[in-house]
């Protein structure tokens, strides 16, 4: 028998805006535990929640880019539980009226087809905080985390892979991070995905009964995770077993699911619309205001690269895959670089170093003015593309300016006649064999002459120059 | 300085004339209360030290003759956090809680100046109709000690009404401010949902809940309000529409004006006296020139059941945070999560709590939202309409407060749906978000009655201008109690 897999996904992400969704508290990840908290975040009685606009307008902004509806009559709902990092016991979230819904993206296929991947809904809600259990028998409540913005993604059931449940995170990282709404980083857990996964017969209309995988931290562990399931449904289904709706744990080292616990019924959260907040109506001008303030996509550039900039697609697609590169690469060419160069270098030495050192290129000393002044060095022959090799090696770890740095290394490239032409002279007069040679026809002549030369100059010497002052002098002799 | 025979202008040109400071206003205060609390039991705490202070640092820079609540005592319902003077909200749940941060009415008390001397009684959490409920004492009408204060601001309606101070917050849920106010023959005012700042008072119904003050005459009301009025940036919910000067225009009479008497507010439960006492207001509206009409609100008489689930269904989510984690009590004992939730929950928490909780959670489960909640919702829209409908032709809406005059200390503590049904006449206001007023209106049995002024949103200025041309045509509001004597 064969199946087909219906895959569906939720995907949290943490909106960077200065302040909580509620609370004019700061947003910041990584401080000492519990400093961007106020009495709100802490659900001191008597505190109120108020409305951060920008969280709205940056999930409008992400929804916008992924070709989603803008709901326009609005209001929030609280989702009770108790828990310790939930402490006012309920979470302010969208389960009526979703500020979005009915959109989609796009992933490429193996075969280099494309596929689009629907949208169902999604909405603004607010992350809890953190709790720790500490080996001294405590557990610790940190809630800085409490109150920060999220969105919640959720797909329509399109996925029908999980090389296409792991295309659709990457195209969904892609475009949340050119929107400039989050940092998307799995493992600070600004994206968070939560999965299902059902198999069925081939031709069968009904959907097989799905089991969850919740908060899996990198993408890889959502495909392989996907993968094993797919294949222990299938397996219980042919044994003429049934698949239990349940929640499954994604296990690292064996590469298997394990069974958390068993669905009984859906836990009663008890939502009711939130009576602190009035609803709230979104205008077609704010929704324009919005789409408006949305920065280039990344399909734009690619575009706008193999167009304007007469860069390769296969190239082009692999500068815009990070926003970070793509800015990089763009703010390089703005400094005055070769666009066909500077993408060689980001694609070649770059990121060779950066997959070799495993740092991202923000984390490195190199900035784009650098990268094109040593770009500049070597177009005009200043320095070799030996020497440049050594200039890259000083830029990206070392805030070093590289005209000055070559020129203070005297690395700067003898390209001049005048200066080259007593030094060829010299060393012509001091290998009479080596004009024999080559005037029997030995080339091997030649190399050994500019090897010479290149040791007089300490490797100076341009040898594009070289060679020509050469063969006129040989030919003169 | 005798408060039951003065007012807050009275002390007000008493303090501007220097015939008594600040300091001594604010000591004399303190000697009342410890004298006549002793028979009342209306505060729960006292912020003598502090009151002091800021009484002399009052006198040092001067009365600010403009400002009539400048250097005056006020005294706060304890539900309405106050930074460095303990909030309990009546509750063991926060015996100990010592508030970080005020809340925004108390800024804007402060701002004025006023001098808040303690923290008043009230029911658990404002859930109750007597105040007995209060985890620490039993406050005592002031007209008889014998009886109930009513609630849930009974601390509040106690304390002005047997002058221990001339103005003091409450906050009106169900009819928590009006209640009380008609049960001790004051004046006690509910303002528009949205016209003051929730921000700071503990929640027990949010769509609800509204601060408002208890004096003893409308002009001294109107002053408090102005005082606390305004748009919040902290309180999403609260109005941004200008707030008038409630004192400009309140004595231009009801000449003209249309009040509408609805029906239903004389039915069978309502005592004779009461109801004779609402016919003699109507005649004294018409001889002051307005004209008096009867009216029909044919689904108030819902409006207990849809109040007590969506109030009750918002209270169970609201009280969620007093968990025994961050603050208030915790309970002993306990070896993991849920027995710290489920012990300080239980130890914590009194009957009337627990009874609403349940009652809330049990309207938003799953299986029940639809067939309560919802449908409470729904028949809300339909009250909020009935009021429209009138407000469409009429300026006013007038009746009883309560059904009773206050009763026995004791006597319906355990009858909970007879209790609830005491706030009949209150509660459609809440659900509709208007303002509303209890001022006095008579006696029966020497206990006072209510007379309930009720006005469209945001017209509070009807409400005050109605009730001080009734109040300059009666004598009621001049009567004060005898405190432990007889009346």
């Amino acid at each position: 028998m064969n199946f087909e897999t219906t895959i569906g996904l939720e995907v949290h992400i943490e909106l960077k805006t200065n302040s909580k969704a509620y609370s004019p508290a700061p947003v910041v990840y990584g401080a000492e535990p519990n400093t961007n908290t106020n009495v709100i975040d802490w659900g001191y009685p008597g505190v109120l929640p108020q409305v951060n606009k920008g969280a709205l307008e940056f999930g409008m902004r992400a929804a916008l880019a992924l070709n989603c509806e803008i709901r326009k009559d609005i209001h929030f709902d609280r989702k009770n539980y108790f828990y310790p990092d939930n402490p006012k016991a309920y979470q302010i979230t969208q389960s009526d009226t979703p500020i979005a819904h009915d959109g989609w993206l796009e992933i490429e296929l193996e075969d280099g087809t494309k596929k689009k991947i629907g949208i169902e809904e999604m909405h603004v809600e607010e992350d809890a905080g953190k709790n720790t259990h500490n080996p001294d028998g405590y557990s610790y409540v940190d809630l800085n985390r409490q109150g920060t913005p999220l969105i919640e993604i959720v797909s329509k059931p399109d996925i029908a892979s999980p090389d296409e449940a792991y295309a659709y995170l990457t195209r969904l990282r892609q475009i949340i991070q050119f929107t400039g709404v989050s940092d998307v980083k799995m493992e600070e857990g600004s994206m968070r995905a939560d999965v299902n996964i059902s198999v069925r017969p081939v031709g069968s209309d009904k959907f097989g009964t799905k089991t969850e995988m919740k908060n899996l931290n990198s993408f890889e562990h959502v495909k392989k995770g996907l993968e094993y399931e797919a294949k222990r449904q299938a397996k219980v289904l042919m044994a003429g077993g049934k698949v239990q709706q349940e929640t499954r744990r994604f296990d690292v080292p064996t590469g298997t699911t394990i069974l958390m616990r068993v669905k009984e019924g859906a836990s009663d959260y008890r939502y009711f619309p939130e009576p602190d907040l009035p609803p709230i109506h979104i205008s077609d001008d704010w929704i324009q205001e919005v789409k408006a303030s949305i920065p280039e996509m990344p399909d734009v550039r690619r575009k706008r690269y193999v167009n304007e900039w007469g860069i390769p697609e296969y190239d082009a697609g692999v500068l815009t895959q990070t926003k970070e590169m793509s800015d990089f690469y763009e703010a390089t060419v703005a400094a005055g670089a070769d666009a066909k160069l500077a993408a060689n270098w980001l694609m070649g030495e770059v990121s060779a170093y950066l997959n070799a050192n495993k740092v991202e290129l923000a984390k490195t000393a190199l900035t784009p003015a650098h990268l094109a002044t040593m770009i500049q060095l070597i177009e005009d022959e200043t320095i070799s593309s030996k020497i440049a090799k050594k200039v890259f090696k000083e830029i990206i770890t070392n805030d070093t300016e590289p005209k000055a740095w070559v020129e203070a290394k005297g690395m700067v490239q003898l390209s001049d006649p005048v200066k080259l032409q007593p030094i060829i002279d010299e060393v012509l007069d001091n290998n009479e064999q080596s004009i024999i040679d080559f005037k029997n026809g030995k080339d091997r002549a030649v190399g050994f002459l500019v090897g010479a030369i290149m040791k007089q100059t300490r490797g100076k010497a341009n040898p594009k120059v070289v060679n020509k002052l050469l063969m006129a002098s040989l030919n003169a002799r | 300085m005798d408060y039951f025979k003065t007012d807050l202008k009275g002390v007000h040109e008493a303090l501007v004339k220097k015939d008594l400071s600040v300091e001594e206003l604010t000591q004399e205060t303190f000697a009342t209360i410890k004298d006549r609390d002793q028979k009342i039991d209306a505060f729960l705490a006292l912020n003598e030290e502090k009151a002091v202070k800021k009484a002399q640092a009052i006198d040092a820079r001067g009365v600010n003759q403009d400002n009539v609540l400048d250097g005056i005592p006020v005294g706060i319902k304890d539900n309405i956090v106050t930074k460095g003077l303990t909030t309990t909200a009546a509750s063991k749940m926060l015996y100990n809680f010592n508030p970080i941060y005020n809340a925004t009415v108390m800024d804007k008390l402060d701002e004025a100046g006023m001098i808040t001397v303690g923290k008043l009684n009230m029911d658990e959490f404002a859930m109750g109709s007597s105040t007995e409920t209060s985890t620490f004492k039993k406050t005592k009408n002031a007209w008889d000690q014998t009886k109930v204060p009513g609630g849930s601001s009974g601390g509040s309606a106690a304390a002005v009404a047997s002058g221990q101070v001339l103005a003091a917050l409450g906050s009106d849920t169900g009819g928590s401010i009006r209640q009380p106010a008609a049960f001790n023959g004051i004046v006690g005012v509910k303002p528009t949902y949205g016209r003051v700042s929730r921000f700071g008072l503990i929640a027990f119904a949010s769509s609800m809940d509204q601060i408002g003050p208890l004096t003893r005459n409308v002009y001294d009301n109107a002053l408090m309000l102005n005082a606390i009025s305004g748009h919040d940036s902290r309180d999403f919910t609260s109005s941004a529409k200008e707030v008038p000067d409630f004192t400009q225009g309140i004595d231009q009479g009801v000449k003209g004006m249309r009040i509408a008497v609805p029906k239903e507010y004389f039915s069978e439960g309502v005592d004779a006296d009461i109801q004779a006492a609402v016919k003699d207001a109507i005649k004294t509206f018409e001889k002051l020139g307005a004209t008096v009409d009867e009216v029909s609100l044919p689904y108030s008489k819902y409006g207990v059941p849809v109040y007590y689930i969506i109030a009750s269904s918002e209270a169970s989510s609201n009280l969620q945070r007093f968990d025994g984690i961050r603050y208030g009590f915790r309970a002993d004992d306990v070896k993991n999560l849920e027995d710290v939730y489920v012990k300080s929950r239980s130890e914590g928490f009194g009957d009337e709590v627990k009874r609403r909780i349940m009652l809330g959670t049990f309207s938003l489960s799953a299986g029940t939202y639809d067939a309560f909640f919802k449908k409470a919702a729904q028949v809300r829209t339909l009250i909020c309409r009935d009021f429209e409908n009138v407000f469409a032709n009429y300026d006013l809406i007038i009746g009883p407060t309560t059904p009773t005059t206050a009763y026995g200390l004791g006597e319906r503590i355990d009858d909970p749906v007879t209790m609830y049904m005491n706030d009949i006449l209150t509660i459609p206001v809440n659900l509709a978000g208007l303002p509303g007023m209890s001022l006095p209106a008579g006696f029966s049995h020497k206990m006072p009655i209510g007379l309930q002024l009720i006005a469209p949103r945001f017209r509070e200025d009807t409400m005050y201008k109605a009730g001080f041309a009734f109040e300059q045509a009666t004598d009621f509001h001049k009567a004060f109690p005898v405190i432990g004597g007889q009346n």
